[in-house]
């Protein structure tokens, strides 16, 4: 797999008061086609990280390639084009007066001809299941449905990457499996490469890789196996803990010795049905 | 409270008026108010209220809309049409005190006032009754287009404009929420004196103001990320569409000003 993201030595600090960066030091690779989720606490630089990629943020020291474009002043709009990012707040990204017109926000940046907007705001809506909405004002929408028109407005740009900074977390639990099965599927037809910010296990669970953060540094990185496997770690990592783990720590309490290795929620399934024949 | 804002007047619907393109009513309401002055004798406001009411039963909008339109100018409307009637002179005087003259003359003019302001409201609240305000805000910046060149910032203000109405809806429930959560604190709106009253405005105001400011900030994140660089260069997915039924509205316009003239004395 070719890389398709490089953040080579990033370090950043808001303000010069600051005591420590807000970023320091950090670098990685992500690959193409690969979900990479970054967690850490609150305070810890993942949403800094996330806009020095598109750069929304400019690091004081080391650089960013994306595509094969190093991020500089010039190369901007062409590296915004390819790098999508969905916030956190619904209603603060949504520009357009209707579903869409806020999808083709971003095409009429672009400059895109009129007839071919039409298609591809179709298009983009189609992908994440919200064509029948196309009219609707934001304020008839859900939570949900709006981030999925973020979502649209992204796919429309046709870009390799996107970034979701904690996109599901002001969502209820129906939003988020909602815009996280929106995701799942637009990165699969799309072959995107995602980047997740997030505090929600389910959203983690499905990359392929976490990296965590803490004080503006990269402290840990591995497969959502080896960095679940932390158990109570994971809240000091500023994740919720996932229900098997919670289930695990529980029974644990009350004197029922539990497999020490991270179980999925089927794995938990088969180690309890199974747990009394063992016996 | 809310509802009576002047926004989502507007009433759904499918008639020949709701289908004119939003610059051809842009551009026939402010005509109107011209021509209006062109009126002078009974006939002439004759053929304009014909005119009026014609529009108001084509657009297939219940007369009680335009009705409520004229209520919240009601007073401005009587002030009016009193001084005209009572510091009009004339040759036919029925009752005259000091400077207070009520005379045939002023008792026609003040009706003539009468019918102006009426007319006026009725072709202006057609338009908002009939225009989705979204489709009047591409109008406003289509007409506003021939002033880019002389330095208006056309682009910036449609684009304001449209921001602006969509996020009318969001404020309000906002608003909303920061009432309920002050009044669970244990603050009156709407009670006591107007100086208790203007008072209880503050933590309402506060609040929203802060959180505009946040959210102002946050949508201009969103758009830089999206890519947005200013007007130039860009292309726009909202189109107007000028039609048979534009141009015979406003030629039906000629026929008014033709009429207009030829009975005016």
């Amino acid at each position: 797999m070719s890389e398709i993201i490089t953040v080579n030595h990033i370090s950043y600090k808001y303000t010069d008061e600051q005591e420590r960066n807000a970023l320091n030091d950090v670098s990685f690779t992500i690959a193409k086609g690969e979900w990479v989720a970054i967690i850490g606490p609150n305070g810890s630089g993942k949403s800094t990280l996330a806009k020095t990629i598109n750069g929304l943020i400019e690091p004081m020291s080391g650089d960013v390639t994306a595509g094969n474009l190093t991020l500089n002043e010039k190369n901007i709009w062409s590296i915004r084009e390819m790098v999508g990012m969905v916030f956190q707040n619904p209603d603060n990204q949504f520009v357009g007066s209707t579903v869409q017109d806020d999808v083709a926000f971003g095409l009429e940046n672009l400059g895109v001809p009129r007839d071919d907007m039409v298609d591809r705001v179709r298009d983009a809506l189609d992908k994440v299941n919200m064509l029948e909405f196309a009219e609707r004002e934001p304020a008839r929408l859900s939570g949900g449905q709006k981030q999925r028109v973020a979502i649209a407005g992204i796919v429309a740009l046709r870009p390799d990457i996107m970034i979701l900074d904690e996109a599901t977390s002001m969502l209820d639990p129906k939003g988020r499996q909602e815009v996280l099965r929106t995701v799942k599927e637009v990165k699969e037809k799309e072959n995107l490469s995602v980047i997740s910010i997030t505090h929600d296990i389910d959203e983690a669970a499905a990359a392929n890789r976490i990296i965590v953060m803490k004080a503006g540094e990269l402290i840990k990185e591995g497969t959502p196996e080896e960095i679940f496997s932390y158990g109570d770690q994971l809240i000091e990592m500023g994740l919720d803990l996932p229900f098997p783990e919670k289930l695990k720590s529980s029974l644990k309490e009350i004197g029922i010795s539990v497999p020490t290795e991270y179980l999925t929620e089927e794995g938990m399934v088969d180690w309890l049905w199974t747990y009394g024949l063992k016996k | 409270m809310m509802d009576k804002l002047i926004f989502g007047r507007y009433i759904p619907g499918d008639s020949l008026i709701h289908r004119l393109d939003p610059r051809t009513k842009l551009m026939s309401a402010i005509f109107f108010i011209i021509i209006i002055f062109l009126a002078n004798n009974l006939w002439t406001y004759l053929a304009l209220a014909v005119f009026v009411g014609l529009a108001v039963s084509l657009s297939q909008v219940s007369l009680k809309f335009f009705i409520n339109g004229i209520k919240p100018l009601l007073w401005l409307i009587l002030f009016t049409v009193i001084l005209q009637v009572l510091f009009t002179s004339g040759q036919t005087i029925f009752f005259s005190w000091g400077p207070i003259i009520l005379s045939k003359e002023g008792l026609i003019n003040g009706g003539f006032i009468f019918m102006r302001f009426v007319l006026i409201i009725f072709m202006s609240t057609l338009l908002t009754l009939t225009t989705m305000p979204l489709s009047l805000s591409d109008a406003i910046e289509y007409l506003l287009r021939p002033f880019g060149k002389i330095g208006v910032p056309v682009h910036e203000i449609a684009l304001m404009l449209s921001i602006a109405l969509r996020f009318v809806p969001t404020l309000m429930d906002e608003t909303e929420k920061i009432m309920n959560a002050q009044r669970a604190r244990g603050i009156d709106f709407g009670e006591g004196n107007i100086y208790e009253q203007m008072k209880s405005i503050v933590p309402l105001l506060i609040p929203l103001f802060v959180s505009s400011f946040n959210r102002a900030e946050e949508l201009a994140t969103a758009m830089e990320a999206r890519g947005y660089k200013g007007g130039e260069g860009r292309t726009k997915y909202r189109q107007l569409i000028w039609k048979r039924r534009d141009t015979l509205a406003m030629s039906s316009f000629v026929v008014l000003v033709a009429v207009l003239i030829v009975f005016r004395t």
